[in-house]
């Protein structure tokens, strides 16, 4: 390297900026005075003030207490029921369902309970499991996308990640995988037992409990246009678990095979091990009663879901809805507790910055 | 590894002239040069396995081949290769570029022609052909293309002269004489052709004025030296041509075996960062085994239990080898906590720091034309780091010009200018000058603004006369007269020149000598003194005097020399005039300029008959010659008659004492290495203030042998201030430190460094050395700076710069951690060395307190942003572990972990560190202080990446634990469930996108237009991005890739998906906010104060800055201007250097009685002055 600035040398003995006579023509190596390139950019320069970061505090501290207790408030407007039906006491009516359970014989049961208050608006019945691990990267895996899109190969060639649950007997399983395999199948019925003892069955729809876009987007039927399921899952077998095959999940057109909406409400998977998904909607009435009112209710139980293997828990929730959604007690407490604090930091920040806080600081610069 | 193979077992070389086949047997390196490392064809394999030797490659690339494996991929190959395609890419491209320049280079000095006598014939040849044994001619102003044995040249007596600046930095010209035998051989290419004598020599080494060896011709034996050697890097001056025989070739030549190895530079920020991400990397392991059992024991627990709805895929036989699988696919999905786009994004902070290092205009030089230049892209960080200056003298911190300043002579001074009122005026550029037109023969770049010092030559006051005719006689000064008029004087220091130059413009023009006469032109008038005797000069007498008889026939003595000594041999009745002078030398040395006393002396014929007669004796005694000789010069230069006075300003580059005072003020340490001798090097430490009158003590350590080094490191009082010092540093607080370390200096010089350097001393040298505020080292030699710096990286492990301008100060650049080279003068050895250039020792302070400082504190900022936000962004994961499984389930969405940290989060984080700046720079200069935590380490340190790292765990735990609670039983508002995972995942992404943008705009500081769009762009991008990829047509496309549609639109228009978002942010970001602002306002740092001082100064507007002026307060004698060397006398007047008087150039005829001696009959009066131990 040493040797090579013999020649550097000689190129710097005439370099342009020596002959200066020719004004601009010459070129010289002077770095251009831009902003840019001199650092000299305009910029705003914030620093963390008492007169910008108590202030913040104060407000943070203002805006949630109100939020959290609004939160709050609504939450617990809200009304909700919870039955468990799982079984797993002697004194349950599902105790020998989830005992003797096999897939041939369907077993019923049926649960009484009460409401205390009558539940206003629309009511929402959803089906909660817990400890049912919907987030295990296996199983969150084992699906077909463009399967339950429709996809015509893929039908007859589902995904490797489907497996085991890929094929069946050499022919492809329709819907492939875990989660379509394990998908939840219990029926359940509600009625009203009116308080002279008689059982009147409560109207539940099945339509609109999942998303638009999965319902009309995300999942579709093979075979474009052909209506006849049966002939477009000809060639495929049902998942092993089931008790009949995709195409048999309705009767209605629009919520059988890959669209059925409990099929794609199952398809969400849940993020965590305990979760509830919607199941039906209780819609309410015109008239002015209200759409549970007050009284007693019997619980249908088509009991097919086997949960005691993994200590699992099944559950149906009634529930109505308000502008921030569910019953949620979390959100208004944590708001109205951080709000606090920041509330609470904000005031010991002031009197920290009052008692010992430098305000003058800059004067004792040592330079 | 050849060379080094073969010089390894080489213990004596053997070269025989003009004949290759016999030289090839020893395969000797020949002339080329490569230091390139690759060719086309290589490139691509080397740099791709140089680059996977790198740690962080080699781990993505695992990682990658991990990934294909499909029982433990839990992320998609793309997440991956992506980043790692970007990093290898861009330092292959740098790579290729840097590459491509050292080819160009290597090409344009292996290229060089050179003549080569080959077969009988000179031949032209590229260099790189020359090979050992050649002979080859030089001609004038050429660089000697090998190590070469001076054969013979066109000068008398086998002389010739040359350059060496580009080895030892030292301008002056060195005098290099060829054997006798050899000599003889002229330029006939046929006795040449035919020479061939045979070399035995050392092997090659470093050692630049050693050479030992011998030629054995016509069965004879001729003993050779360094004084017989052109070294390669050399440059002929004055010599129309030579004959040399090559010794040492391409890189066995001293000149490339005093290069050292070029190491590859790394800053301690590097060092530090490969460390931690190790650190990492074990912590990443402890998070999959901690993972991976967890995984063990849920598949057992109960895993097993839900077989029913989850069976094991055939290869996973038990839980514990699922658990095995879980550990790998933990740590892809964990890889980010080792951050890829780190180094990347390193990389293009340093290139753009290097590049305002190179835009900036005030580093500019617009004399030279030359603008700073960052040469290396990977130290940025560490200038703002430095704790030691080392720097070269001549060059860097002066100018190496001489100027004749201001002069006393018989009591008055000359010099100064004054107004009508009789103040004293500030001399500068548009003073006026003296007009010298009366005077054909002056040197029109000489300067002089006083113009009372004309009127006194044109009164013809006699001692004014007196005092320039002295200037004019008594030096060692070779003139030369190209065409009539054109005088160039080739002086031994420039101190002489500028001398005889001032001599000159006044009227006393030296026009010519020969070994006896010295011819004058004295105002017009043509007068030739004889020349009887030149007392030489030497370190021990301080002066030098010449006696010569003047046309009148009258004998005079005429003397030169330091104040201290010249005064002791004065005439009794010049006390009046001593004490007048000795006040005007103070006023001198105050200046900082380098002063001589004047004495002349009439001499009486009988006296001096006498006189002459016991030198001849002496010269020729035996034993004890030169004390005799130096008795004898005592005794004639007694008695004699001051005349005056000269202040030399050895002109230092501009701003060298304010940039010095302000280096020191942030706490940088510079020491001074130089090859200059003691004398000149203390005198520039007093201009430059780094030596002090008011220090207490100035220690000078010039012993000879270990124990005499040993012993003055050790002097009673030295150590046992020491001793006192230390205790009392040790007890103290670090903020006294400097007030006690100021009070002492140290002086060493080369002789005594060799032993303070060997193993026993060194530790007490490094102790005492740094407990001094200056350190100067003098008389060292390249390879000794290099040791110096080398001694202060082991034992202080502190930052270290070196700053020259010369091929000397090669190896200390490179030794030092970062290499600073003065471009723009003479040479480029230094530069090409060097990782920062720039034309002026004063943007230093700049490129240090203002680029140095940016670039740290950027760095800094940076790196601890990047950790936290890859904490934060990747842990969620491993709290999602307990709650999945332990199964490697992904919280977000592959392409947001592939995108997040090359598209959503990169360009806000490059913004910061390439434009931020805590305190403007201004400021930065003002307040030189603001550059200690640079030099503590304190912005980024294991500390700091513990607390940053802490910050992204908590942030990571409580972005995922919020959504958590708030979403275990949450509902949409239209009944349908919204804890699902998808939702989950944008909730996540989404907060913590917010969360690090809301982050990195509190850690900047200066937010300029750029990033304002960066921090709202990436935002918006985000969003774009997050849209786009949840949209129906993306997933119509590629509904395998894409199986997030519609979460976005069915997430983010909920009102608690945002309520959750804007509680997770607060949450996240107000305790930072809160701890921050408690820093601030209870213990503010300096740069806090300086910030606040700042903002309020914006606020009130521009206001008067008083800049601390550095005042001179040296009051110190600096009365040793010599800076040549002995033994020139002699040469002159044995006639050797004269040359042959052509016919038109010389007016006077020059004939010489000592022309007919023989070179070795040089046995003049003067040979004995010869070679006194320096």
């Amino acid at each position: 390297i040493m040797a090579s600035s013999y020649g550097a040398k000689e190129e710097d003995g005439h370099h342009p900026g020596s002959a200066g006579l020719g004004g601009a023509a010459i070129r010289t190596k002077k770095p251009d005075n831009t902003a840019f390139k001199q650092q000299r950019l305009p910029a705003w320069q914030p620093i963390l003030t008492a007169g910008t970061v108590l202030p913040a505090f104060f407000i943070i501290g203002l805006i949630f207490i109100p939020i959290g207790i609004g939160l709050y408030v609504t939450s617990n407007n809200i009304k909700e029921f919870e039955l468990d039906y799982t079984g797993t006491d002697m004194s349950s009516p599902c105790f020998n369902c989830s005992q003797s359970w096999n897939s041939t014989n369907t077993c019923k049961c049926e649960l009484f309970f009460s409401l205390d208050q009558p539940f206003e608006s629309n009511v929402f019945m959803y089906y909660g499991l817990s400890n049912f691990y919907q987030n295990h990267r296996r199983y969150v895996k084992s699906r077909d996308d463009s399967q339950l899109n429709g996809d015509e190969r893929s039908l007859k060639e589902p995904s490797k990640e489907c497996e085991p649950y890929r094929t069946n007997e050499n022919k492809p399983i329709a819907p492939c995988g875990a989660i379509a395999n394990s998908m939840f199948n219990d029926t359940l019925d509600l009625f009203y037992i009116d308080p002279n003892g008689k059982k009147r069955p409560i109207s539940l729809t099945k339509k609109g409990i999942a998303w638009w876009t999965d319902k009309h987007v995300k999942f579709r039927n093979p075979g474009g246009s052909n209506s006849n399921l049966t002939t477009v899952f000809k060639d495929t077998a049902k998942p092993v678990n089931w008790h009949k095959p995709v195409y048999e999940l309705d009767v209605d057109i629009e919520n059988n095979g890959f669209i059925n909406e409990d099929f794609i409400v199952w398809m969400r998977t849940a993020a965590l091990p305990t979760f509830r998904k919607l199941y039906r909607i209780i819609q309410k009435n015109n008239d002015m009663t209200p759409t549970l009112p007050r009284g007693n209710y019997s619980l249908a139980v088509t009991y097919n879901y086997p949960v005691r293997s993994f200590e699992g828990r099944k559950r149906m929730i009634l529930s109505t809805i308000s502008w921030m959604g569910g019953k949620n007690p979390f959100l208004g407490i944590a708001y109205i507790t951080v709000g606090s604090i920041c509330f609470f930091l904000g005031v010991v920040l002031l009197f920290i910055h009052h008692k010992y806080g430098n305000r003058n600081n800059s004067s004792d610069i040592a330079s | 590894t050849k060379l080094n193979f073969s010089s390894a077992l080489e213990e004596e070389r053997h070269v025989r002239a003009n004949d290759r086949d016999y030289n090839e047997r020893f395969s000797y390196a020949d002339n080329r040069i490569k230091t390139a490392k690759y060719n086309v064809f290589t490139f691509l394999p080397i740099n791709l396995f140089e680059q996977f030797q790198r740690f962080a490659n080699a781990y993505f690339l695992v990682l990658l081949i991990l990934q294909l494996i499909p029982e433990i991929s839990s992320l998609s190959w793309f997440t991956t290769i992506v980043p790692l395609v970007l990093v290898l890419a861009i330092t292959a491209v740098k790579d290729a570029t840097d590459d491509y320049f050292r080819h160009k280079s290597d090409q344009q000095v292996n290229t060089r022609q050179s003549q080569v006598l080959i077969k009988g014939k000179l031949q032209n040849e590229k260099w790189m052909n020359v090979r050992v044994g050649d002979i080859i001619k030089l001609e004038n102003n050429q660089f000697v293309a090998a190590d070469l044995l001076l054969l013979s040249s066109s000068e008398p007596y086998g002389l010739c002269y040359i350059e060496t600046a580009e080895l030892d930095g030292e301008t002056n010209l060195k005098v290099r004489q060829a054997l006798t035998v050899t000599s003889d051989l002229g330029d006939d290419v046929a006795k040449l052709a035919d020479f061939s004598g045979e070399v035995i020599c050392e092997p090659p080494n470093n050692k630049l004025d050693k050479f030992t060896g011998t030629l054995c011709w016509k069965d004879n034996k001729y003993s050779l030296d360094n004084e017989k050697m052109l070294l390669r890097g050399c440059v002929l001056r004055n010599t129309e041509w030579c004959f040399g025989l090559v010794i040492f070739a391409g890189l066995q030549t001293k000149l490339m075996q005093n290069c050292g190895r070029t190491k590859f530079k790394r800053t301690s920020i590097d060092k530090l960062m490969n460390t931690l991400v190790l650190w990492i990397f074990g912590f990443l392991i402890c998070m999959g085994i901690i993972l991976a059992i967890g995984n063990t024991i849920w598949e057992q627990k109960v895993g097993s239990d839900f077989w029913e709805y989850l069976q094991w895929k055939e290869l996973t036989i038990n839980a514990v080898f699922s658990g095995f699988l879980t550990f790998w696919s933990y740590i892809i999905i964990l890889n980010t906590v080792v951050p890829i786009s780190l180094y990347v994004s390193v990389e293009v902070l340093r290139l753009g720091h290097s590049y305002f290092i190179n835009w900036d205009r005030r580093m500019y030089y617009s004399r030279k034309d030359t603008p700073a230049e960052a040469r290396t892209t990977t130290l940025n960080e560490e200038l703002g780091q430095v704790e030691f200056i080392f720097s070269d003298k001549t060059g860097t911190l002066t100018q190496n010009i001489m100027v004749f300043n201001k002069c006393s002579i018989n009591g008055k001074t000359y010099g100064d200018v004054y107004d009508e009122f009789g103040h004293k005026v500030d001399i500068t550029e548009k003073t006026p000058c003296v007009d010298f037109s009366f005077n054909p023969l002056m040197d029109r770049k000489f300067r002089f603004h006083d113009s009372s010092l004309v009127e006194a030559i044109k009164l013809e006051e006699p001692l004014v006369q007196e005092f320039f005719r002295l200037l004019a006689l008594c030096h060692t000064i070779m003139p030369e007269e190209r065409n009539e008029g054109e005088l160039v004087y080739q002086a031994q220091s420039p101190d002489e020149g500028a001398l005889v130059t001032a001599a000159r413009n006044f009227g006393f023009v030296f026009r010519s000598r020969t070994p006896e006469t010295i011819t004058l032109y004295e105002m017009g008038q043509a007068v030739t003194y004889q020349l009887l005797a030149i007392l030489d000069f030497n370190n021990v007498r301080k002066r030098m005097s010449v006696i010569v008889r003047n046309p009148k026939g009258q004998l005079k003595l005429y003397s030169k020399g330091a104040d201290t000594i010249l005064f002791d041999r004065l005439d009794p009745s010049n006390e009046e005039l001593m004490f007048t002078t000795s006040e005007h030398l103070n006023e001198f040395a105050g200046e900082g300029l380098r002063t001589l006393a004047l004495a002349y002396k009439d001499l009486d014929e009988d006296v001096f008959d006498e006189w002459m007669k016991k030198l001849l004796f002496a010269s020729t005694a035996l034993d004890n010659r030169e004390e005799k000789l130096g008795a004898l010069y005592e005794e004639i230069e007694q008695g004699m008659l001051l005349l005056g006075a000269t202040a030399i300003e050895d002109k230092l580059q501009e701003g060298v004492p304010e940039t010095i005072a302000c280096l020191t003020l942030a706490n940088i340490k510079i020491w001074v290495l130089t090859g200059d001798k003691l004398e000149t090097a203390m005198n520039i430490g007093y201009s430059c203030n780094m030596l002090r009158d008011d220090m207490n003590t100035v220690f000078i350590i010039s012993g000879h042998t270990m124990l005499e080094v040993q012993q003055e490191l050790s002097k009673d009082k030295f150590s046992s201030g020491l001793d006192m010092e230390k205790t009392e540093l040790y007890s103290s607080d670090s903020v006294f430190e400097e007030t006690i370390i100021a009070e002492y200096a140290l002086i060493i010089n080369g002789h005594s460094l060799a032993h303070a350097l060997e193993a026993d001393l060194e530790q007490i040298l490094v102790d005492v050395a740094c407990l001094c505020k200056t350190v100067i080292c003098c008389r060292v030699t390249p390879l000794q700076k290099a040791l110096v710096v080398e001694l202060i990286k082991r034992h202080k492990r502190a930052v270290t710069l070196a700053i020259g301008d010369g091929a000397n100060d090669v190896s200390m650049i490179k030794t030092a951690h970062i290499g600073v080279g003065i471009s723009g003068q003479e040479g480029m050895q230094a530069v090409l060395a060097s990782d920062y250039s720039f034309a002026q020792f004063r943007y230093l302070q700049r490129l240090l307190l203002v680029h140095g400082r940016w670039s740290y504190h950027r760095m800094c900022n940076f790196l601890c942003y990047f950790f936290y936000k890859n904490f934060a962004f990747t842990l969620v994961h491993f709290w999602y572990g307990f709650l999945c499984g332990f199964s490697a389930q992904t919280v977000y969405d592959q392409w947001f972990i592939t995108l997040f940290n090359i598209v959503y989060t990169s360009l806000p984080v490059l913004a910061m560190g390439l434009f931020d700046q805590d305190v403007n720079e201004q400021y930065s200069l003002r307040f030189p202080n603001l550059y200690r935590p640079g030099q503590l380490n304190q912005l980024f340190n294991k500390r700091k990446f513990f607390t940053c790292t802490l910050q992204g765990v908590c942030t990571s735990f409580i972005l995922f634990f919020i959504p958590y609670g708030a979403f275990m039983t949450a509902v949409r508002d239209d009944g349908a469930h919204i804890s699902d995972q998808q939702t989950f995942a944008v909730t996540i992404a989404t907060s913590l996108v917010i969360v690090v943008s809301v982050q990195i705009g509190l850690d900047t500081n200066y937010w300029t237009a750029v990033n304002h769009f960066f921090i709202w762009g990436s935002l918006a991008v985000y969003f774009a991005i997050l849209f786009a990829m949840h949209s129906d047509g993306i997933f119509t496309i590629f509904p395998n890739q894409f199986p997030f549609i519609g979460t976005a639109r069915n997430s983010l228009n909920q009102k608690i998906v945002w309520l959750v978002i804007l509680l997770t942010t607060v949450v996240c970001i107000m305790p930072m906010v809160a701890v921050r602002f408690i820093k601030a306002d209870l213990y503010p740092t300096q740069t806090d104060k300086v910030r606040l001082l700042q903002q309020a100064t914006r606020k009130q507007g521009p206001q008067e800055q008083n800049l601390r002026r550095v005042r001179r307060t040296s009051s110190r004698r600096s009365a040793y201007a010599f800076a040549h060397q002995q033994g020139y006398g002699e040469l002159i007047t044995s006639g050797k250097n004269m040359k042959v008087p052509t016919s038109s150039t010389s007016t006077y005829p020059l004939s010489s009685p000592t022309r007919g001696l023989t070179g070795t009959s040089s046995a003049s009066i003067c040979k004995c002055f010869r070679h006194q131990k320096h």
